[in-house]
């Protein structure tokens, strides 16, 4: 039978302080074994959108997925911040992805024309003019030909809700393990035990949410996650007196003040090189948006490793070869948050993934 | 009291604070000729509204924050005077200032 | 315009470096974010007058000779340069006049000396409160000094500072030293060779009986202090070993509990670091020569371990040596024979460091403090409690603290707070400080204008006019 705890969660970045926040909520006994402070975690280097207007555009299980993690999301904000009293800044005044010309205009009102077709009515938006947009943004520049408005969008402190998930987990009695890189993983009985430098860990389901790390670890358990580092750069300003409520794919203005400048993960033409040359491309989408912000301090930058997979959808499966060791990879952690702690994590205890995620399994890959 | 070893000098730059005309020297920090000025409060705090002054005078701490000319955040013991410059206390986080608009808050 | 060798910073350091590289037929650019050479130390040293030799004293004008050189060179030299990167390729990033560049060169220098180390008292936030250096800062620029101001802490430069106010002619209300008297057993080891530079020590017991003999009250072994006030320091309390809390009205306080090397540049740089355990600071890891971790980066000066000026001056020149052997300019035995002054210099200058860190390290309660409404984190605005609260059993270290609660996050990038946190995290988690780490540092380490990214000129990277104004 199972070991010292009923599941084993490897990683204690977004998905894994979800997944285990979710399972100890449902009163799993817990561990999440994590890396440590230095980790390059994709985690903390997120955008802290919440976003549906860009999901799965031509893959309609990722779109209703992500509808639904965002439908799922204000409840989710109210139970952390009730169970932790950490204010998360979640806010959902709908988002806004701002086009800067007219072929980005009508390449964007296809694609939402589409993401409709997928959800039969469930997603809703607005193609908006310049003339609608100035009403709704602040200090639009003049290359701004218009946009996509998705009431169903919204905004959260990465950081903070990070924070809030582990916290929540501790409280529900989780234990959470530092300094413990994972590098086997073996049956045990029906369970698994895990080996890390502090020893090995026993229990009865394993979760793999390691990021890039589930590469290496997938394999373990007859599983294949194909992920790859991809950079991604945020910029980030001084605090500033309140100027943006509504969040925009490339600056969103968060709780403290400070504006975030980036590339979004929402687009689907990924920059694949780095440097400055990314640098000031971001920096002159954002000038070019909103020119108010020119003369804005970028007091820091940060940069992640988004944890990508081929088709840039998030990627779930269970062993059936091993059955209680499931694994997930996605590079919107944010975004999927609340359907992680709420949805998957009921299928990991209930010991399988439901028929919904059938498309988001590495098999699609096979072909 | 902030005073001058050399109060005599030939060469004066005047600025402008908060509607004050300030009395300053060429190779004058704005941050010295407040404090010469006996103005030793530059900002309050974007999250507390806490009273800041200069504090390390070497750039590094980021606590002589001002607006000059109408910019804010600017580092106050990093400018050097020159004649005409406006230079205020900035009061919480920096305000976005609009081409459109003047130099007064938005 | 290509360069063999970017230097950043025109400290004794960087400026020695630059005049010992050009000297041997490097081409060289220098970056400083001043308008005028000299560092901290040497400051405004172009424009003392002799009246001010008496009052700043002999160290400060050991720098003019340096500057001379320097400036005798004709180097390519831009002032108000705030160096925001330099990348593991030595691309530079800098902002001058209102424009970002980026220039690279098969050599850079970091010469970028030492900041404060924090002093995290109760108070300490309030106007009026500044570091000693700011006031000697405010002293050599500008000519100007507070009157009736307390100087509190410890280390050679509270000492320096009051002299050279008292020189002035400016009344100091008082000196409250907080040399713990514990030290003297631990730094007794280090005083025989730390005699090979008894004229430093005599020098030091000069500045301490000059602040007496004035008629300053001179208050020693105190061991807590707190600055009251509302809007403004009022006041300074302090309490001894001997007598219980005592007030002095002062509305100006200067602090001052040692410098430590400023990493910013350096560890943003990926430079591997170490902690230092006497010193109580991260250094970059050197070797002889001054290069570090990543090759064609070397850093010299205060930057690299704290010395002083005149160490610093033999350390940059050491460094230059060093470039111009790798650019072929010096073969191996002559750039032996050229570092040796320079190394008997640097020799010279470190025998009574180890005796003078033992005996001015500043006690743990100096360091990190025990009330909980001290402000630790100066820019987010972060108490210690509000610090304590985040750091749980499990919590990782510095950067996980830094996530959760902002510590770290403001445009000082931690200058102010790093390593108060570290030793904090430390203390709570019974950690050895040096297995705690820092804040991951990443460019750019001085904050730059959104349009200035924007309008970044990439090609520069190729060569810059960067010594002409644009």
């Amino acid at each position: 039978m199972s070991g010292a705890y009923d599941a084993i969660i490897i990683g204690g970045g977004l998905l894994g302080s979800a997944i285990g926040f979710g399972l100890a909520r449902q009163g799993l006994g817990c561990v999440i074994l994590d890396e440590g402070d230095t980790a390059y975690r994709a985690a903390r280097g997120n955008f802290g959108l919440v976003w549906v207007q860009s999901k799965g555009i031509g893959k309609p299980v990722y779109a209703d997925w992500t509808m639904g993690s965002a439908e799922l999301w204000p409840g989710f904000a109210q139970e952390l911040t009730e169970r932790t009293g950490i204010d998360i800044s979640y806010y959902a005044p709908g988002g806004i992805e701002i086009c800067l010309s007219e072929a980005e205009f009508d390449e964007r009102a296809q694609k939402m024309a589409t993401l409709t077709g997928h959800q039969n009515g469930r997603f809703s938006h607005q193609m908006l003019d310049r003339k609608a947009m100035m009403e709704r943004l602040p200090g639009l520049g003049p290359d701004v030909v218009g946009g996509s408005f998705s009431p169903h969008d919204g905004h959260v402190g990465p950081l903070f809700l990070m924070r809030a998930m582990q916290r929540a987990f501790v409280d529900l009695d989780g234990v959470i393990r530092t300094d413990s890189r994972v590098h086997a993983i073996k049956r045990d009985g029906d369970g698994f035990s895990v080996e890390t430098p502090g020893g090995t860990v026993t229990g009865g389901k394993v979760v793999l949410a390691a990021g890039l790390g589930n590469k290496a670890l997938a394999p373990m358990v007859n599983l294949d996650q194909p992920v790859y580092p991809l950079k991604g750069q945020v910029l980030v300003t001084e605090r500033m007196a309140p100027f943006l409520d509504m969040p925009t794919t490339h600056a969103r203005q968060t709780g403290e003040g400070t504006i975030l400048i980036g590339s979004s993960q929402e687009d689907v033409g990924f920059d694949l090189s780095s440097g400055p040359e990314v640098i000031k491309r971001i920096a002159d989408r954002a000038r070019r948006c909103f020119p108010v912000l020119s003369k804005a301090r970028i007091v820091r930058t940060w940069a992640a490793l988004r944890v990508m997979t081929p088709d840039g959808r998030p990627i779930y499966d269970q062993s059936e070869t091993m059955p209680g060791a499931f694994a997930a990879s996605c590079h919107s952690g944010v975004t999927l948050a609340a359907t992680h702690a709420m949805t998957f994590a009921k299928y990991v205890a209930d010991g399988h993934l439901g028929s919904e995620l059938d498309g988001l399994s590495a098999g699609r890959f096979d072909v | 009291m902030f005073k001058r070893l050399h109060p005599e000098t030939d060469d004066e730059i005047t600025f402008d604070f908060e509607g004050t005309s300030i009395s300053a020297r060429p190779g004058d920090s704005v941050a010295a000729a407040l404090l010469v000025a006996n103005i030793d409060t530059f900002r309050e705090t974007p999250v507390r509204g806490r009273p800041r002054g200069p504090f390390c005078m070497m750039g590094a701490c980021f606590d002589c924050l001002m607006v000059i000319d109408g910019e804010a955040n600017q580092q106050a013991c990093q400018i050097l005077v020159s004649d005409g410059i406006k230079v205020a206390r900035q009061l919480g986080a920096a305000k976005i200032i609009n081409d459109s608009e003047t130099d007064d808050e938005l | 315009m290509s360069y063999d060798l970017i230097v950043i910073g025109a400290g004794p350091a960087g400026m020695a470096a630059a005049t010992t590289a050009s000297t041997g037929g490097a081409k060289v650019l220098l970056l400083d974010d001043q308008s005028t050479p000299g560092g901290q130390v040497y400051r405004a040293i172009e424009t003392a007058k002799d009246a001010e030799a008496a009052i700043l004293g002999d160290e400060y004008m050991a720098g003019q000779p340096i500057v001379r050189a320097f400036r005798a060179q004709g180097i390519d030299y831009v002032p108000d340069a705030v160096v925001w990167q330099v990348s593991e390729e030595r691309e530079v990033g800098y902002s001058s006049g209102g424009r970002a560049k980026l220039i690279s060169a098969p050599w850079v220098i970091l010469a970028t000396g030492a900041i404060e180390r924090p002093f995290p008292i109760p108070g300490w936030t309030l106007p009026g409160v500044m570091m000693a250096g700011a006031a000697q800062t405010l002293l050599k620029s500008s000519g100007v000094a507070a009157e009736g101001a307390i100087f509190a802490g410890c280390g050679p430069l509270l000492y320096l500072v009051a002299r050279q106010y008292l020189r002035a002619g400016v009344n100091i209300a008082a000196v409250v030293d907080t040399t713990p008297k514990a030290n003297r057993m631990g730094a007794l080891p280090h005083l025989p060779h730390a005699l090979l530079r008894w004229d430093l020590l005599a020098k030091g017991r000069r500045w301490i009986s000059e602040i007496r003999r004035s008629g300053t009250p001179l208050i020693q072994n105190a061991t807590a202090l707190k600055v009251i006030g509302d809007k403004a320091a009022q006041s300074l309390v302090y309490k001894t070993a001997d007598v219980d809390w005592r007030e002095i009205k002062a509305t100006h306080i200067f602090l001052h509990q040692g410098i430590v090397p400023n990493v910013n540049l350096s560890m943003a740089a990926g430079l591997d670091h170490s902690w230092d355990n006497r010193q109580l600071c991260w250094r970059p890891l050197t070797d002889a020569w001054g290069c570090s971790s990543v090759s064609g980066i070397a850093v010299a000066g205060d930057g690299a371990g704290i010395g002083g000026g005149l160490a610093a001056e033999a350390g940059g020149q050491i460094a230059a040596i060093g470039v111009l052997s790798a650019v072929g300019k010096l073969d191996a035995q002559a750039s032996r024979d050229q570092a040796r002054r320079p190394r008997a210099q640097l020799a010279h200058e470190h025998h009574a460091r180890p005796f003078l860190d033992a005996w001015f390290r500043p006690a743990s309660d100096m360091r990190v403090p025990n009330e909980d409404t001290t402000i630790i984190c100066r820019c987010e605005e972060l108490t210690l409690k509000n610090i304590r609260d985040t750091i749980d059993i499990g919590l990782a270290g510095p950067n996980q603290l830094k996530s959760f609660c902002r510590a770290g996050m403001g445009p000082c990038q931690g200058r102010c707070c790093g390593l108060t946190v570290q030793e904090l995290i430390a203390r709570e988690t019974k950690r050895p400080a040096a297995l705690v780490g820092y804040y991951r540092l990443r460019p750019p380490i001085k904050p730059l204008r959104l349009e200035e990214l924007a309008n970044l000129a990439i090609d520069d990277l190729e060569g810059d006019d960067a010594g002409q104004d644009r």
